[in-house]
């Protein structure tokens, strides 16, 4: 069961992921990437880190993309036309460029091979819940946090500045 | 018994009384306002208009189902389905009384008890708001994405006060499961004065309740706009957008529009029982308050067959002693041993309920529109500093006294 619904959800967001870059549209791009994490909270669930699932449902589903959506809507942005030429340096760069991916990709998913030490069981995560999550922030994490919050509030200041030099 | 099993008989037996108990709340509705309004409402169908939800509901099935030719097809049909899914989900995680014994079997009044319960109602209807948003900028008209622009910035901006009103209430009940968050209320004070959310004194020295009760002011404002409701319901404001994002919607995508509106209602409306009015505890000790509903029913009962009895017109000759030998019945049924522990907690859960969601068509009856700078000038301006201030203090009280 566990295996089967993995298997459905992360099929879900490999694909959302491929139409979200392949479509022209930007708002069904932005409608796919809603569907990227949707099932990546699914999978967070499905390895039994409750807590974060719903926060990845909550703050990038349902408050991030819904501000890109609102943007995009009142844009009303239509299809991107395709490009009409292609620059030389793309073209000549981009075959080895696709190899060195591809091949540290492959590396990648190589040295993560799961051996019995580091095998993932399903509902077994240890650091998922909501407990675990605020005990992590507020003892071990906690400068990182607080700098984090520090990041945030700049950016507020910053989109605050922005508006107002627009309105003069 | 087999888990699958029961699951699915809970689910059948929930979304089968879900289901109809939201056609009857907009008769409900259509009821109270009338009747607020010193009018008669639906009366045709049935006695006192009581079959009208099933006529509607023929009417909506029947009727010309139209996508325009101008629409986005896909995220046309795409965005009723979304709206609704998301406003039925929530109901899963609510629960409707403690544990009970029926036939040998034990099992909760709740379809799933999950550990993150307030956190999935949040996030469905964080993702509801896709529905309304596709809505209006799939129909391709200015109309409805005007509405669809203004339902979805309004709810992001209410959803922040809303979940930290939300989140005052878990800080003293140390969880995010609801029926834990219910368990957490049982007890008195003072011998008769309810541990409730919003009387909550627990172990402290110091009631905490009265900072509890502004969250859910806070909640129950927050849940109005949530839910797009007036004073709230600037997405669907009739003299400005004709019918905002619903616009071009016919037939039963109109409906599923409808039945999300109802759904979410029901849905933020027990989330508030449970979480400040106490579930399905009951407002004083067991002893005494076992005895209120059957009295209730017993009472309402007897009116009906007095009024029966002294008719004044034609039909309420037969109508009321019907409505007087049912309710008598239920009285009986409150009494019957096997079914007193799962009956009188319903009770008190659905009378807390539906108090709520009365408040609700009563302020719909009373309460004009914002303007729509006014009604962000509200949230950020007012309560959002209000609810952060709120939890601080509810954060300081709980670290001092709890």
């Amino acid at each position: 069961m566990d295996v089967i619904l993995f298997a459905i959800f992360a099929f879900l967001s490999v694909a959302c992921a491929v139409i979200m870059i392949a479509q022209k549209h930007p708002v069904s791009s932005a409608l796919s990437l809603i569907g990227v994490m949707g099932s990546l909270a699914i999978l967070y669930l499905l390895l039994g880190a409750t807590f974060i699932a719903a926060a990845q449902l909550i703050v990038y589903a349902g408050a991030i993309m819904v501000l890109f959506l609102i943007v995009i809507m009142l844009l009303n942005a239509g299809e991107e036309p395709k490009p009409s030429h292609q620059s030389l340096i793309a073209r000549l760069l981009g075959a080895p460029l696709i190899v060195v991916f591809l091949g540290a990709l492959g590396f990648i998913i190589y040295i993560s091979i799961p051996t019995e030490e580091t095998k993932v069981t399903f509902a077994a995560a240890k650091a998922g819940s909501a407990e675990d999550v605020g005990m992590a922030l507020f003892t071990r994490y906690l400068l990182p946090f607080e700098i984090t919050s520090v990041l945030v509030l700049i950016a507020i200041l910053g989109a605050v500045v922005l508006a107002r030099k627009e309105m003069e | 018994m087999n888990f699958f099993l029961l699951s699915l008989l809970k689910l059948g037996l929930v979304a089968f009384v879900f289901l109809t108990a939201l056609a009857y709340l907009q008769w409900i509705e259509r009821k109270v306002i009338a009747h607020v309004q010193v009018r008669v409402g639906p009366n045709r169908v049935g006695p006192h208009g009581l079959l009208q939800p099933l006529v509607d509901t023929v009417k909506l099935l029947t009727k010309e189902d139209l996508v325009p030719s101008h629409v986005n097809k896909f995220y046309y049909l795409g965005a009723p389905i979304i709206a609704v899914s998301m406003a039925l989900i929530g109901i899963a995680v609510i629960p409707f009384g403690p544990k009970i014994e029926v036939f040998g079997i034990e099992t909760y009044m709740q379809l799933t008890d999950l550990n993150i319960g307030v956190l999935v109602i949040l996030a469905a209807s964080g993702i509801g708001v896709y529905g309304v948003a596709l809505a209006g900028w799939s129909s391709n008209n200015k109309y409805a994405l005007l509405g669809g622009l203004r339902a979805s910035a309004q709810m992001i901006s209410y959803e922040l006060p809303l979940a930290l009103a939300v989140a005052a209430p878990l800080l003293i009940y140390n969880t995010l499961s609801l029926r834990q968050a219910v368990e957490a209320q049982q007890g008195y004070w003072l011998g008769f004065i309810p541990n409730w959310g919003i009387f909550y004194k627990g172990a402290s020295a110091f009631p905490i309740g009265i900072f509890l009760f502004i969250a859910f002011v806070l909640f129950l404002i927050c849940a109005f706009a949530e839910t797009n409701r007036i004073p709230f319901d600037l997405p669907e404001a009739e003299n400005e957008l004709v019918a905002g994002f619903h616009v071009e919607y016919s037939s039963m995508k109109f409906a599923a529009f409808f039945m999300a509106e109802y759904a979410n209602m029901v849905n933020i409306c027990a989330l508030g029982t449970h979480l400040f009015l106490g579930g399905w505890l009951p407002p004083f000790p067991a002893p005494y308050s076992d005895f209120v509903p059957p009295a209730i029913f017993a009472l309402g009962g007897v009116m009906c067959l007095y009024h029966g009895l002294n008719y004044i017109r034609a039909r309420d000759k037969y109508t009321l002693p019907v409505f007087g030998v049912i309710f008598l019945g239920i009285a009986a049924l409150h009494l019957a041993p096997p079914l007193k522990p799962i009956l009188i907690p319903l009770f008190w859960f659905l009378s807390k309920t539906g108090f709520l969601l009365f408040a609700y068509i009563w302020v719909r009856a009373t309460l004009p529109r914002f303007r729509y700078d006014q009604l962000m000038h509200f949230a950020w301006g007012w309560m959002f500093p209000v609810s952060v201030g709120n939890l601080f203090v509810i954060g300081a009280l709980v670290a001092a006294f709890l």
